[in-house]
C-alpha cells in the first residue's frame, strides 16, 4: 500500500481552547477512513486545516510525500484533495455543469469550453455511478442529488483524496446506502476517502479503519473489522452512553387533535391535509426527509402562523386564534428546530430569554411592566434545575454551548408545565451526553402526562423516544405504526411515501383492543 | 489580524472607550486646525470658553442641546428596533407646523397657558408620529424600504411647510418674509432663566430621556422592541407581535421628532420658517449613533454636539477658523465612536 496522505502532529488553538492537540493521521491508497467523534471533538477543524481553510499552529500536512503549504486551499486542490462540505457550497441558481466548472477555468479566457466540460462530467458520472443531469438547476435538485454534484465537483478537479464532512446528515437511509456503495466504487478505482461522522452505524458499515477523536486528541485507532459499535461508542464519548430506557406509554385522554390542515406558502414546504391525534402520556414521532412539511406542521401547532384550512384542537377545545401567546396559553410548549435563529436571542440575557415568550403572563408582568425579580427567579431556578452550565442571569445567551442552550429552552418550556410539547429536532447538533439529557427530560414530561409531538430527522432518536411513528411526505402524514414494529426498512419505505405496509400494521394494531386506545 | 467577540465587556471599557473616541476625534480635528494656521489647544479652549465661559454661552448651549436631545432620542428609539427612521428632519418640521396651525384655533389660544401648551405639544408629537407611521405601514404591508421613504419625505415636508407659510399660514405682518403667523403667547414655553433663551423644553427633553430608558428596560413593550431589533425571527417565535411593536416604536420615534419641532417653535422662535432647523433631524441620527442608541447617552451626545456648534461659532470669530470645524469634529467623533463601540464588543488578535 502507498501512503497518500499524512497529517503529522497538528495542533490548533482558538483562543484558550485547544481544538486539535498533536493529531497525527494517515491514509492509504484505496482506503476509507472514518473520523469519528462527538460534536466539538475537532474533526471539522482538522479537515479544514488539511484543506487549507485554517493554518495549523504546529504540524504539517503531506500529500503523496509532498508537504502542503499551510493555508492554501488551491494547493490542496492541486494536490488532488477534494472536500464535500456538510453544508453544500453550491450556487442554487446555476446549472449542475456551471457549478462543476466554477473555478476550473482561467478567469480571463474569453470562451469557456462547455462541450469538453460536459463530456468530462458525463464520463465521470458514468464511471462512478453518479447520475446527474448537467443542465438541471441546482435549486431543482433533491438533497441527495446536490451531494452527488458536490462529489462530482471534487472528482472533476482530479481529486484522488476525498474528504466528506458528515455526508449522511441530510440523507435518508436508502440514500446513505447508495452513497456508501458509491464510495466503495471509488476506492476500487484507486481513490482514498476520509469521512467525518458521529454516527456509529455508518462508520461500521462504510469504513476500513476508524480514527476516534475526543477533545481534540486521537484517542484510538481501530480496524473496523476488529471493533464493535459498543467499543467505538465508549471510545468516542469516553464513557458508556446509555440511551434512556423508557417505561411503556400510559396513553391518557386526547390532548392534541389536528384535522385536515392545509397551508401553502408560509414557512417553506406546504401542508396538504394533515390529520393526526396525540394523547397525553405518549410520544408521536414524525419522521421524514427535510422539506416535506415538518417545519410547517411544527409552526402551525406552535402558533407561528394560521393554517389556510383545517383545525387544531387542544384538550378538546379548538384553537381559534393562531398566535404564539394563545398557543402557549392553551398549553403548548415549543422546542424550535433552530435554537440560534428561533429558540433564543443570543444578544439578550438569560433571564430575558426565559421570560420573553411568556411576558404577557401575570407571572412575568403586571400592567405592562416586567416583573424583573420574578423573571430572574424563574431563570435562576431553571439554571439550577436543568444544570445549564456557563450561564449567568445577566450574561448573553449566545455564549452558551448548543447543549446548554437547549437545556435552557427545555427548562423554559417544561417549567410552564405544558400539556403538549412540540419538539422539533430537539437533539440536532448536540453531543451524545447532551442528547441523553434532552431525551430523559422529554420522557419524563411524557410520563407526567404531556403529549410529545417529536419531529425529527434522526431515526435513532425517533425510535428511542416514540410510542407511535408517522412519516411526513409531501405535506401528508402516513399511517401510524407502533414504535416496536419499526425497523430501518419499514421507516425508509414510509419516508419514501410507500405506505402499504404501514397501513396494514396500523389496521392490525387497530384490531387489538388494548392497542385501540393508543391509536 | 482577527476579531473575536468578547464574552463580557469590562465596565471600565464601556466608559473609557467613548472618551477615548472623542479624544481621538479632537486630536484629528486639531491637525486640521493647525493646518488652518491656529493653535489647536487655544482653539479648543476658545470653543469651551464660548460654550461654557459665560452665562450667555451656557444658556445658548443648553438651548441648542434641547432639540438635539429630542431628535437624538427619536433616532435612538427607532434604531434600537432596527427601524431606520431617517425622516427626523421632516417630522421635526411637521411638528413645528402643527403647533403654528393649532395656535390659530381660537379655543386653543384662549385657554389657560398650561392647557394650550399641553395641547400644542401633543399636536406636534401626533403630527410627527403620523408622518412616520405611513412609511412604516408601507414597510409592513408591502416591504417598502423605510430608509428611502422617510428620507424622501423630508423634502416633501419642507416644501409643504414652505407652501403653507407662503399661503394659508403666512404672517401678514412679516413684511413679506415667508414665515408663519406667530403662536399665541399662551403657547410659549416658560423661560428657565431671565434674560436668556433657555426654556422649559430642556426639562421635558431630559425627562423624556429618562422615561424612555425606563420604558426600554422595565416594560414588556421595551423588551419586545429590543428583541425585535436584535433578531426578528426569534422574537416572532417568542410571540412578539412584530407589526404592532414596530408601529408603536414608530409612533414614539416620530412623536419625539415632532415634539422637538413643536418645542423649538414654542420655546425659541415663536413662528415657523424653512430655516427653523439647522439639520436637527439629521444631527439626531449622528447623536443616536454617538450614544450607541442609549437614551441617557443621548443627553451626553447632544450636549457634546451643542458645545461644538455653539463654541465653534465664537472660536471662529476670534481665530478666523471657519466654524465648519464643528461639523468636522462631530463627524470625526462619530467615526471614532463607531470604532470604539466595535472594540468594546470585540477583541483584536494579531
Amino acid at each position: 500500500m502507498t501512503r497518500v496522505l499524512e497529517l503529522d502532529g497538528i495542533t490548533k488553538r482558538f483562543g484558550t481552547t485547544l481544538a486539535n492537540d498533536d493529531v497525527s493521521l494517515h491514509l492509504e491508497k484505496g482506503e476509507v477512513v472514518a473520523l469519528l467523534g462527538e460534536n466539538g471533538a475537532g474533526k471539522t477543524t482538522l479537515m479544514s486545516i488539511l484543506f487549507g481553510h485554517y493554518t495549523a499552529d504546529e504540524g504539517s500536512v503531506r500529500v503523496n510525500g509532498e508537504t502542503l503549504p499551510p493555508g492554501k486551499s488551491r494547493a490542496a486542490i492541486d494536490a488532488g484533495v477534494g472536500m464535500v462540505h456538510q453544508h453544500f457550497a453550491l450556487a442554487a441558481n446555476l446549472t449542475v455543469l456551471d457549478n462543476v466548472m466554477t473555478g476550473t477555468e482561467p478567469l480571463w479566457r474569453l470562451r469557456s469550453d462547455r462541450a469538453a466540460a460536459r463530456a468530462r462530467l458525463t464520463r465521470l458520472s458514468e464511471r462512478f455511478g453518479l447520475p446527474v443531469d448537467p443542465d438541471a438547476h441546482v435549486s431543482d435538485l433533491s438533497v441527495g442529488e446536490r451531494q452527488r454534484v458536490e462529489i462530482l465537483k471534487a472528482l472533476y478537479n482530479d481529486a484522488r483524496i476525498l474528504i466528506l464532512d458528515e455526508p449522511t446528515a441530510v440523507l435518508t437511509t436508502q440514500q446513505s446506502e447508495r452513497l456508501f456503495a458509491t464510495l466503495r466504487e471509488m476506492t476500487a478505482q484507486g481513490l482514498s476517502i476520509i469521512f467525518i461522522s458521529h454516527k456509529l452505524n455508518e462508520v461500521m458499515a462504510a469504513s476500513d479503519r476508524v480514527v476516534v477523536l475526543r477533545g481534540g486528541r486521537v484517542v484510538a485507532e481501530r480496524a473496523t473489522r476488529e471493533t464493535t459499535k459498543e467499543e467505538l461508542a465508549e471510545l468516542m464519548v469516553g464513557r458508556a452512553v446509555e440511551r434512556p430506557k423508557r417505561p411503556p406509554a400510559q396513553p391518557g385522554a386526547v390532548r392534541l387533535e389536528v384535522t385536515d390542515l392545509h397551508l401553502s406558502g408560509k414557512g417553506g414546504a406546504a401542508l396538504n391535509g394533515v390529520s393526526l391525534m396525540l394523547r397525553g402520556g405518549e410520544t408521536l414521532g414524525i419522521i421524514g426527509v427535510s422539506g416535506n412539511g415538518q417545519t410547517t406542521l411544527a409552526g402551525v401547532v406552535s402558533g407561528l402562523y394560521p393554517p389556510d384550512r383545517g383545525t387544531v384542537k387542544i384538550d378538546g377545545a379548538e384553537l381559534r386564534r393562531h398566535d404564539v401567546p394563545h398557543a402557549i396559553a392553551a398549553g403548548i410548549g415549543r422546542i424550535p428546530e433552530d435554537r440560534h435563529a428561533e429558540g433564543v436571542l443570543g444578544d439578550m440575557t438569560t433571564w430575558e430569554n426565559v421570560a420573553l415568550e411568556r411576558l404577557w403572563a401575570p407571572e412575568f408582568s403586571r400592567r405592562g411592566i416586567v416583573r424583573r425579580s420574578a423573571a430572574r427567579a424563574a431563570a435562576r431556578h431553571i439554571l439550577a434545575t436543568y444544570d445549564v452550565r456557563g450561564a449567568h442571569l445577566d450574561g448573553r445567551v449566545g455564549l452558551l454551548s448548543g447543549g446548554n442552550m437547549q437545556k435552557l429552552i427545555l427548562g423554559r418550556v417544561l417549567e410552564a408545565d405544558p400539556s403538549i410539547i412540540v419538539a422539533a429536532q430537539p437533539s440536532r447538533g448536540l453531543d451524545e451526553g447532551a442528547i441523553a439529557g434532552v431525551h430523559r427530560r422529554l420522557i419524563a414530561a411524557r410520563d407526567r402526562g404531556a403529549g410529545v409531538l417529536l419531529i425529527s430527522e434522526d431515526l435513532d432518536e425517533v425510535i428511542a423516544l416514540s410510542d407511535r411513528i408517522r412519516a411526513i411526505v409531501n405535506g401528508r402524514v402516513s399511517p401510524a405504526i407502533p414504535a416496536e414494529r419499526a425497523d430501518a426498512r419499514l421507516l425508509g419505505l414510509m419516508m419514501a411515501g410507500d405506505w402499504d405496509a404501514a397501513r396494514e400494521i396500523e389496521a392490525a394494531a387497530d384490531k387489538m383492543p388494548e392497542a385501540q386506545d393508543a391509536l | 489580524m482577527r476579531f473575536e467577540r468578547r464574552e463580557q465587556t469590562p465596565a471600565a471599557l464601556t466608559v473609557l472607550a467613548p472618551l477615548a473616541a472623542i479624544l481621538t476625534a479632537l486630536l484629528m480635528a486639531g491637525i486640521l486646525i493647525a493646518i488652518a494656521g491656529a493653535n489647536p489647544v487655544q482653539a479648543y479652549w476658545l470653543i469651551l470658553d464660548g460654550a461654557f465661559g459665560s452665562r450667555l454661552g451656557i444658556t445658548e448651549t443648553l438651548t441648542r442641546a434641547t432639540p438635539l436631545i429630542l431628535t437624538g432620542l427619536a433616532a435612538a428609539v427607532a434604531f434600537r428596533a432596527k427601524l431606520w427612521n431617517i425622516g427626523g428632519e421632516g417630522q421635526f418640521y411637521l411638528g413645528a407646523l402643527a403647533v403654528s396651525a393649532f395656535g390659530l384655533i381660537p379655543a386653543i389660544a384662549g385657554a389657560p397657558a398650561i392647557v394650550t401648551i399641553i395641547a400644542c405639544l401633543i399636536a406636534g408629537a401626533v403630527a410627527g408620529a403620523l408622518l412616520l407611521l405611513v412609511p412604516v405601514a408601507l414597510k409592513l404591508r408591502f416591504g417598502v424600504d423605510e430608509v428611502v421613504t422617510t428620507l424622501l419625505l423630508n423634502f416633501i415636508v419642507i416644501l409643504f411647510v414652505s407652501m403653507m407659510i407662503e399661503g394659508p399660514l403666512r404672517d401678514p405682518l412679516a413684511f413679506g418674509w415667508p414665515q408663519s403667523v406667530p403662536i399665541p403667547d399662551s403657547a410659549s414655553l416658560p423661560r428657565l432663566l431671565e434674560r436668556s433663551r433657555l426654556h422649559a423644553g430642556l426639562l421635558i427633553a431630559v425627562a423624556l430621556a429618562v422615561a424612555i430608558w425606563w420604558i426600554q428596560t422595565r416594560t414588556v413593550f421595551g423588551l419586545r422592541a429590543r428583541a425585535t431589533g436584535l433578531n426578528a425571527r426569534a422574537a416572532a417565535f417568542a410571540g412578539v407581535p412584530l407589526g404592532r411593536t414596530l408601529m408603536l416604536v414608530a409612533a414614539m420615534s416620530g412623536g419625539l421628532a415632532g415634539l422637538a419641532g413643536a418645542i423649538e417653535v414654542m420655546g425659541v422662535k415663536g413662528y415657523v420658517t424653512t430655516d427653523l432647523s439647522p439639520n436637527y433631524g439629521y444631527s439626531g441620527i449622528v447623536i443616536a449613533m454617538l450614544a450607541n442608541r442609549h437614551p441617557i447617552g443621548v443627553i451626553a451626545a447632544a450636549l457634546f454636539t451643542a458645545v461644538m456648534f455653539v463654541g465653534a461659532d465664537s472660536m471662529s470669530r476670534a481665530l478666523g477658523i471657519p466654524s465648519y470645524i464643528a461639523d468636522v469634529t462631530v463627524a470625526l467623533s462619530l467615526l471614532t465612536m463607531l470604532v470604539a463601540i466595535f472594540l468594546t464588543q470585540y477583541r483584536v488578535r494579531p
